[in-house]
């Protein structure tokens, strides 16, 4: 049986008079890829953000692999996010004037890799997603799928325990979004990294293990169902 | 899919057996559905009677009948029109879905979770079919975007009606 990697419980979390979460229990196995599915302002990317600590919820707990994130602080939050967790965002929000390798390296060197070492492993990070011939072009000089795979190789370099992704293929038209999407979950299937993907799109979700759907902060009775 | 229409157009691709006919229509439009040999022939005895095709005589080989078929300048015109001619757009305008919602805000039942079990068994079925489309050739994959699009526009039906559940359920009831 999979083990369960991330465990959500009771969470809350309101913006002045706006509840965002009212109440989310959620369980996401060891290299599952779960879709997180709603509409706009249903409270999916608050729930996402409380998830991978980049917000605290007002209530309820998130254990992540065994460590209460909810009960770090914001400099612990910080270093566990460096650690644990990879983000891969819709618009890639790569840094423009750096080359595809150095984007990629950059996290490693936050961690305290060595320069050397850390651009050996975003070679083969990017080459893993198929981009050897683009490790010294910058953003700009990429496609858009291009791009966005040289965000998820940022993404996975640090051999996260979980990526977020945030509507990963929302800039990208159809057949780029199909080669990003296959890119990125192969590599994740084979690291065995589970991700929670953000997907306004059935399209998208159809590559996740297991969706769920966020209406108005709750996840939707048939959601709630499948999870017991 | 008009199946007639389909055969006709693969034996104008150049003369061919009933038995050659079947394999190649399951490789181009057989996608888990193979057409039956029988269906090929009486298919084929019908398009004889209403000169779309000639049958050539038969020739020794493999396969249970090989007679060969062609199309003739009859067939040739029916297939152009039927290429040419468009398809109506949604045929179905009022589902099986649309009834169970509109029965469910009369009878005051859970609309909402009906709408959400029929998007989760949509996307059950858009998981199995994008798995199956990593596998198959581009013929394939064509078909199978061909049912995910379809899918996907249920369900962009399934969430605008899930947002308007409220107005819908007033509507409903005024009618009544």
């Amino acid at each position: 049986m999979a083990e369960t990697l991330i465990v959500a419980a009771g969470l809350h979390k309101s913006f002045g008079v706006t509840e965002a979460l009212r109440g989310i229990d959620l369980k996401v196995n060891q290299g599952e890829v779960l879709a997180v599915m709603g509409p706009s302002g249903s409270g999916k990317s608050t729930l996402i953000h409380c998830l991978a600590g980049v917000l605290a919820p007002d209530e309820g707990r998130v254990v992540i692999g065994g460590i209460d994130v909810t009960s770090l602080d914001a400099d612990q939050r910080a270093k566990f996010r460096l650690a644990r967790i990879g983000f891969v965002f819709q618009f890639g929000q790569l840094l423009p004037d750096l080359t595809a390798l150095d984007n990629v390296a950059l996290p490693l060197l936050m961690s305290g890799v060595k320069r050397r070492a850390a651009a050996v492993r975003a070679r083969k990070m990017l080459d893993r997603l198929d981009l050897a011939n683009q490790v010294s072009k910058v953003p700009g000089d990429m496609s858009g799928g291009q791009a966005q795979r040289v965000a998820i190789a940022r993404a996975l370099v640090t051999e996260p325990s979980v990526v977020f992704a945030d509507e990963p293929t929302g800039s990208l038209d159809s057949v780029a979004s199909e080669r990003v999407l296959t890119a990125m979950l192969d590599a994740v299937r084979e690291a065995g990294t589970t991700v929670v993907l953000i997907t306004h799109d059935p399209r998208t979700a159809a590559y996740a293990d297991r969706e769920v759907i966020v209406r108005d902060g709750r996840l939707s009775a048939a959601s709630r169902e499948a999870l017991t | 899919m008009d199946k007639t229409p389909a055969l006709l157009g693969l034996i104008s691709e150049g003369s061919t057996h009933g038995y050659d006919l079947k394999h190649r229509y399951d490789s181009v439009f057989g996608t888990g559905r193979p057409i039956a040999f029988g269906q090929i022939y009486a298919t084929l005895a019908r398009m004889i009677r209403d000169g779309l095709i000639d049958a050539l005589g038969s020739e020794p080989g493999e396969g249970p009948d090989r007679k060969r078929y062609e199309i003739t300048q009859a067939g040739r015109a029916h297939l152009r029109e039927w290429l040419q001619t468009p398809d109506t757009p949604s045929p179905t305008l009022h589902t099986n879905l649309f009834a169970k919602t509109i029965l469910a805000l009369m009878l005051d039942d859970d609309a909402e979770a009906l709408l959400d079990i029929q998007r989760r068994e949509h996307l059950s079925r858009m998981r199995e079919l994008t798995t199956a489309k990593q596998h198959v050739s581009l013929l394939d994959r064509l078909a199978i975007d061909h049912a995910l699009f379809q899918i996907e526009a249920d369900l962009r039906w399934i969430d605008m009606t899930s947002t308007r559940l409220g107005d819908m359920r007033k509507e409903v009831r005024h009618h009544g």
